[in-house]
């Protein structure tokens, strides 16, 4: 079932806090996950695989360095659901 | 019409015991922290690795292959001569041709060993088991002694923030012969070719005798490592477990290679190992040696008395090509 774009945005910050320990609620669209959440690259690929088993959707490798903010990353995520 | 003679097979095959050798020099995160623009703190947080040893001029990889050797040899009491092949896995020997393992069957006292290199980088190691097990079991060889050996500080880049920092030199050796009881499983390998350029170095030798590039060093693209390392990786662990029989919990050890310890906390994460399980982490110490890191990380736990020969150890090496091989061993 698809998810919306609150659904998705709620789900990525549990699974930032998962990872990371960031507070979900600091987990904003307009948040950039290296400079704002200082997200590094390993942990970053550790949250769009849980984001891929989560929302059944896939992110290749090329498509994780345009995920500049979160928003992006829900943008993304919520187009290409299956 | 006569018949050819084959070589005639034996049951089983186990390692009989193992040798290290690292790098004389203890390089520390804040002697190399400055030209990547980094600190002690980032390194130890991003990779784990908290000094690496690497070897100076008066050091070659040879000499690393050596003095590893040299000491699996004489734990394992096998007399030199009756090893009957030398294999070499490294990805830094200076020579085209001829091999490292040639040079090394002799200063080893192997003379008339089969001898040769294999190119699989850091999962050259676990290549090299698969094919001594193969060779000792089809009766080819009585003894086979594999070598993962590297001096990667020779391929490396002080400003690569990509994977430099964290190599280091060492070597790590075995010595495979016939067993009374099945002492390794067999392997699960194989070669992601489509991945070819993510680990790999800057240039061609070609393209540096040209002058189109400089001294070409290591470099890989570590994101797509990562999610390989750990999430294709630990379905070739399963896999291997599955081919040996045993489950998580019957394991003494898991020793993968040591590329970086978020990779192996990962990894391990997806095994879900009981706490029973030793996980090795020498690149804390020693830093990646590529093909050599597998064997020196087997060599420490057993040194530190983690872990007690007889128990069962997932090895797994992966890395450039991309290549992978996976085995359960008995620990010497």
């Amino acid at each position: 079932m698809a998810h919306s774009q609150q659904e998705v945005l709620a789900g990525l910050a549990e699974l930032v806090n998962d990872e990371t320990g960031i507070a979900a609620d600091a987990v904003q669209m307009d948040k950039s996950f290296t400079d704002d959440l200082d997200i590094d690259s390993i942990s970053m690929m550790t949250i769009v695989v849980n984001a891929e088993d989560k929302f059944s959707v896939k992110i290749p490798d090329e498509e994780v360095k345009n995920l500049i903010t979160v928003g992006d990353a829900v943008t993304y995520i919520t187009a290409n659901q299956d | 019409m006569k018949q050819l003679q084959e070589s005639t097979p034996v049951a089983h095959t186990r390692i009989y015991a193992l040798g290290a050798a690292r790098g004389n020099q203890v390089v520390t995160n804040d002697d190399i922290a400055g030209p990547i623009d980094s600190s002690d703190e980032w390194i130890r947080q991003r990779t784990g690795v908290a000094t690496r040893t690497r070897a100076a001029e008066d050091q070659s990889m040879m000499d690393l292959a050596v003095e590893a050797s040299k000491e699996a040899i004489a734990k394992s009491g096998v007399d030199p001569s009756e090893i009957g092949a030398v294999i070499l896995a490294t990805i830094s020997f200076p020579y085209q041709t001829p091999s490292g393992a040639s040079l090394l069957s002799e200063l080893v006292g192997a003379q008339g060993a089969a001898a040769y290199d294999i190119s699989a980088a850091c999962a050259g190691y676990c290549y090299g088991i698969a094919q001594a097990d193969a060779l000792v079991r089809s009766g080819l060889c009585k003894y086979v002694l594999v070598v993962g050996a590297e001096k990667l500080s020779d391929f490396i880049s002080p400003t690569d923030r990509t994977i430099s920092f964290l190599l280091g030199d060492g070597a790590g050796a075995a010595i495979v012969g016939a067993s009374d009881h099945p002492g390794i499983s067999k392997t699960i390998w194989g070669t992601d070719g489509s991945n070819w350029e993510k680990v790999g170095m800057t240039g061609s030798i070609l393209d540096f005798r040209d002058g189109k590039t400089p001294w070409p060093t290591l470099t890989q693209e570590g994101q797509t490592v990562f999610r390989w390392a750990v999430w294709e990786m630990s379905k070739v662990a399963k896999q291997a477990l599955e081919a040996a029989g045993i489950e998580a919990s019957d394991l003494s050890a898991l020793v993968m290679h040591q590329a970086n310890l978020r990779i192996i906390d990962e990894f391990a994460k997806q095994m879900k190992l009981p706490d029973t399980v030793v996980i090795a982490k020498d690149i804390v110490e020693t830093g990646n040696t590529s093909a050599a890191s597998v064997p020196l990380a087997m060599h420490r736990i057993l040194e530190e008395k983690k872990v007690a020969s007889g128990g069962f150890a997932l090895q797994i090496g992966f890395g450039a090509g991309l290549t992978f091989a996976a085995q359960v061993v008995e620990l010497p």
